[in-house]
């Protein structure tokens, strides 16, 4: 009966299935399989996975096979007559015992595997990433850069105004580069609610918990660009939150890490020098402030400024605004408002981009106050948030109303 | 409700409560009769399976293609937790704690449930429960919109106001299942006719009364959960908030402490469902009642240890994963006995494919297949791939869908002709089987290959190349949804008239309950039955 089976169409047929994958490879508008990945940690999971789906593949031919057989033959209307048999203790002791012996076999190599991706010994280099709502933050601990990985899709494709690129909601304005071939320890951890980092590729899928911190790691072996997304439900913009990591060799990684950090420190003196700001048009501040606007505020906030009250409060109409001074609504984007989802976006935007929302919202919506923002007002009110600690407002921080 | 409808059912000695619609108010009000219970749950999980079904078209039609289509992903978010919660504790639960209610009396040879005041609570909290979640979508900032699984922080700091309402509509439900559970326990063990052994005892009876003390241990730890909840919101603890001493995990495992055995409420009372539909219709005994009656105890227990499983990729230490992980596996192997046992009784039977029968067939092949993938989340390594990805939701919806719900058709399909005296139409049930069957699995499987590929769970815009098979599921559940009507249309049509049944109904049935008249009278059995 078993060898019946095996040497079945069937048995063929979902074979056929565990290849798929490879003939599928190109097309991946039909991925039906795991990635392979490029880590060997990723490839253990694949391999584990491949076995455990071949495990229940035999044992689902068998007890589906009885089944079909009996389903076909043992019916009344071919006239077959029931059997009275009704109990076998013995036959119950062997399907205990056979399944546990299976699932032995299965936890060796999940077992192996495991202890495998929990040592994060001896790495090579740091980073932690760090999410919030809606994008995620990365520190290289040993280099010192830190920067904002925001989604770059287009507001016009999510809202189908425009053709989606084939990157649509996996693309981000500033990837991460990495090594290859070294071990990279990575430590995830939250601003605000849960989060969760997942790099199919990498193998890696860590849960980013608000005042925890914890470890995982990759030693990425193929240069190249791996994508992946936030895989714990962490509110509205939940979906728009994509992961971006690309594989260099490590003379481009240390090429990489010097010019950004040249960058970051010419964009932090650019940003707190108030003689060197540039002054737009109103026309360009609106464009500008439009998309930005969309991009950053519309998850909460809504594209028409309506917001979801009372979690996040209406801009239309709202008395920071359109009303004065106008410092308070600069501020509220450059400190936010601590305790609640409106964070700190001094490090995020610059002044250009901060005076332009801050237009924007001066002037949709029937807001029209009229009021054009410049970067000189942002500069100005940054350099002097510098000077002073942060305020935090206690009684927000602490939940009690 | 159509006073035709009700006519069959209280034609014996229904307790008239006055002429009219007031007198019909209160004769459903105030019944504290098993039957009429029972029909009252049974009507409440059929509307709210439409309900919700409702709310999961919804998110389909805006997941058919990329892009913003039709709802905004607040929304999207809402539907997600409400469509979680209603399927859950407003369809299978009510519905099996309706079978249990029509059924359990009848089944053990006795007159009532054991407390009839005490169910007449138990259902009538449910409506008033729901009408609470329910108004949630009304109210500023929407509905709770953080999923079913109510994660802290997403639940407390940054929660809209409604919350406080779910959380409330929670207690209500947790309330009302303790209520009923403790009664299907008092009846199961007081009220058996003489002679009716615990290992004579169908094994509908069996899992139910295990499924009652599983809800009476777990209820009140989601009542715990949702009420520290509540004090994080407004009372200034911070139970899941590290800024002040706590841990977003702990909710986490206080969730799933009630989450994992809950699975098991709502997939026992479908075990013995299955196990009374398949021996009629192979007409053979059921194979190794008694390690069903084991197996059923073990995956109970089990059920209680295993539940970070859920919680793989939050960082909890090695040690953990390998324990959760090793009893996880565990778990198939009591379930596996199920399986063969089922098989082994269609083995060598004189099977008949009535539409019970085909539901009864389908459940074990695709319960079975969601079994299977499982087992493969429960290795860790491969959990990390598959954790919060539409695998997940594929297997779940296996589980509870094909397996679940199927067995609830099977139920009904099986029992109705008993509860109202009239043969439902075999074609149309037919058609609904084949047109649920192929539609479902049009629904679930693609979710694997997506899942696999790398599409996140609860999104509600994805990337372009998981279009293709976005598509196909929403053209498989937009069938799905629609063949459920069919199933109501014969449901309803066979409460209101069709072809007279004897007490027997099916041929190879056996049981107290095919020894009363079709529909039973309004005291099941006034004198005990004789048992053999």
């Amino acid at each position: 009966m078993l060898r019946k089976i095996l040497s079945s169409k069937a048995f063929v047929i979902v074979f056929c299935f565990f290849w798929v994958d490879a003939v599928f490879a190109e097309a991946d508008h039909w991925q039906m399989n795991m990635f392979k990945g490029v880590t060997s940690v990723s490839r253990d999971m694949y391999n584990l996975h491949m076995i455990a789906m071949l495990v229940c593949a035999i044992i689902g031919m068998v007890v589906f096979g009885i089944m079909i057989y009996s389903l076909i033959h043992h019916r009344k209307s071919k006239g077959y007559q029931a059997a009275k048999f009704h109990d076998n203790t013995r036959l119950e002791i062997v399907w205990t015992l056979i399944p546990f012996l299976i699932l032995l076999g299965l936890a060796f190599p999940a077992t192996r595997t495991l202890i495998k991706l929990d040592n994060v010994d001896q790495s090579q280099i740091t980073i932690k990433v760090v999410g919030s709502q809606w994008k995620w933050e990365y520190f290289y601990l040993d280099e010192g850069l830190h920067f904002y990985s925001n989604l770059a899709t287009p507001f016009d494709q999510i809202q189908n105004k425009q053709p989606k690129d084939s990157n649509y909601l996996l693309s981000v304005d500033k990837e991460i580069v990495v090594p290859v071939d070294k071990k990279i320890r990575f430590l995830v951890t939250s601003r605000d609610v849960i989060h969760s980092w997942w790099v199919p590729e990498l193998g890696i899928k860590r849960d980013a918990m608000p005042g925890f911190m914890y470890e995982a790691w990759a030693r990425i072996e193929k240069p190249g660009i791996y994508r992946g997304q936030c895989t714990e439900l962490c509110g509205v913009g939940h979906a728009y939150m994509p992961i971006v990591v690309r594989a260099v060799s490590m003379e481009e990684y240390q090429q990489w890490v010097s010019q950004q950090l040249a960058e970051e420190k010419s964009w932090k003196e650019q940003q707190n020098n108030l003689t060197s700001q540039k002054t737009k048009t109103r026309d360009e501040l609106m464009k500008l402030g439009q998309e930005k606007y969309n991009m950053v505020c519309s998850a909460c906030h809504q594209p028409n400024g309506t917001g979801i009250p009372p979690m996040y409060p209406a801009l239309k109409g709202s008395s920071i605004a359109v009303g004065h001074p106008i410092d308070r609504h600069i501020n509220m984007l450059l400190i936010g408002s601590p305790g609640s989802a409106m964070q700190s976006y001094a490090d995020m935007l610059s002044n250009e981009e901060i005076a332009a929302i801050i237009t924007y919202v001066r002037n949709a919506w029937e807001n029209n106050t009229n009021d054009i923002v410049q970067p000189l007002d942002i500069a100005k009110l940054r350099v002097e948030t510098n000077k002073k600690p942060t305020v935090v407002e206690k009684i927000n921080v602490g939940g009690l109303k | 409700m159509n006073p035709d409808m009700t006519a069959s059912l209280d034609h014996d000695h229904g307790p008239e409560q006055g002429k009219g619609f007031i007198g019909l108010a209160k004769r459903w009000l105030f019944t504290t009769n098993h039957k009429d219970i029972g029909t009252l749950y049974l009507l409440l999980a059929l509307f709210n399976f439409f309900l919700a079904g409702g709310m999961g078209l919804l998110m389909r039609a805006e997941l058919f293609q990329p892009g913003h289509r039709f709802i905004d992903p607040n929304f999207y978010n809402q539907m997600t937790t409400l469509h979680g919660l209603i399927m859950l504790f407003g369809v299978i639960m009510p519905a099996f704690t309706g079978m249990a209610n029509w059924q359990v009396p009848l089944m053990i040879g006795a007159p009532d449930m054991a407390l009839p005041r005490l169910n007449n609570w138990s259902f009538w909290l449910l409506p008033f429960a729901f009408i609470l979640l329910l108004s949630t979508t009304l109210q500023a900032g929407g509905a709770p919109n953080f999923g079913w699984t109510m994660y802290a922080p997403l639940s407390t700091k940054y929660a809209p106001p409604s919350t406080d309402f779910l959380i409330f509509s929670v207690h209500m439900m947790g309330i009302s299942s303790i209520m009923g559970s403790i009664n299907i326990v008092a009846t199961i063990l007081n009220m058996r006719a003489p002679g009716l052994t615990m290992m004579k005892l169908p094994m509908f009876c069996w899992t139910w009364l295990v499924t009652a003390f599983l809800l009476i241990a777990i209820m009140p730890v989601l009542a715990g959960a949702v009420t520290m909840m509540l004090a994080d919101r407004h009372f200034g603890t911070s139970f899941f908030d590290a800024a002040g001493g706590g841990d977003p995990v702990l909710f986490q495992h206080i969730f799933w402490f009630f989450g994992h055995p809950e699975v098991y409420v709502l997939v026992l009372p479908a075990f013995g469902v299955i196990s009374e539909v398949i021996p009629t219709f192979s007409h053979k005994r059921l194979f190794g009642y008694n390690f069903m009656v084991y197996a059923t105890c073990c995956i109970a227990l089990l059920s209680f240890i295993v539940w970070a499983h859920h919680m793989f990729t939050t960082g909890i230490p090695l040690g953990a994963e390998l324990f959760f992980m090793y009893a996880t596996m565990l778990i198939s192997v009591p379930t596996g006995i199920k399986v063969f046992n089922w098989a082994s009784t269609m083995f060598r039977g004189s099977m008949t494919f009535e539409t019970p029968m085909l539901f009864a067939v389908a459940f074990v092949f695709m319960f079975t297949f969601g079994g299977f993938t499982g087992l493969m989340l429960s290795l860790v390594p491969a959990d990390y791939q598959y954790q919060d990805t539409y695998f997940v939701v594929a297997h779940f919806h296996y589980v509870l869908v094909p397996g679940v719900v199927f067995a609830l058709f099977a139920g009904t399909y099986y029992w109705l002709p008993k509860w109202t005296g009239h043969m439902y139409n075999e074609r149309w049930g037919k058609i609904h089987f084949w047109l649920s069957t192929i539609s479902v699995n049009v629904l679930f499987m693609p979710m694997h290959f997506l899942g696999l590929a790398g599409m996140p769970r609860r999104i509600p815009d994805y990337a372009v190349q998981f279009t293709n098979f976005n598509m196909i599921i929403s053209i498989g559940g937009f069938i799905f949804g629609l063949s459920q009507l069919i199933f109501a249309w014969n449901v309803i049509r066979t409460i209101r008239g069709g072809p007279k049944v004897d007490a027997q109904v099916w041929e190879g049935a056996h049981g107290l309950e095919w020894t009363l008249p079709s529909p039973p009278p309004y005291h099941s059995f006034t004198t005990p039955p004789h048992i053999h």
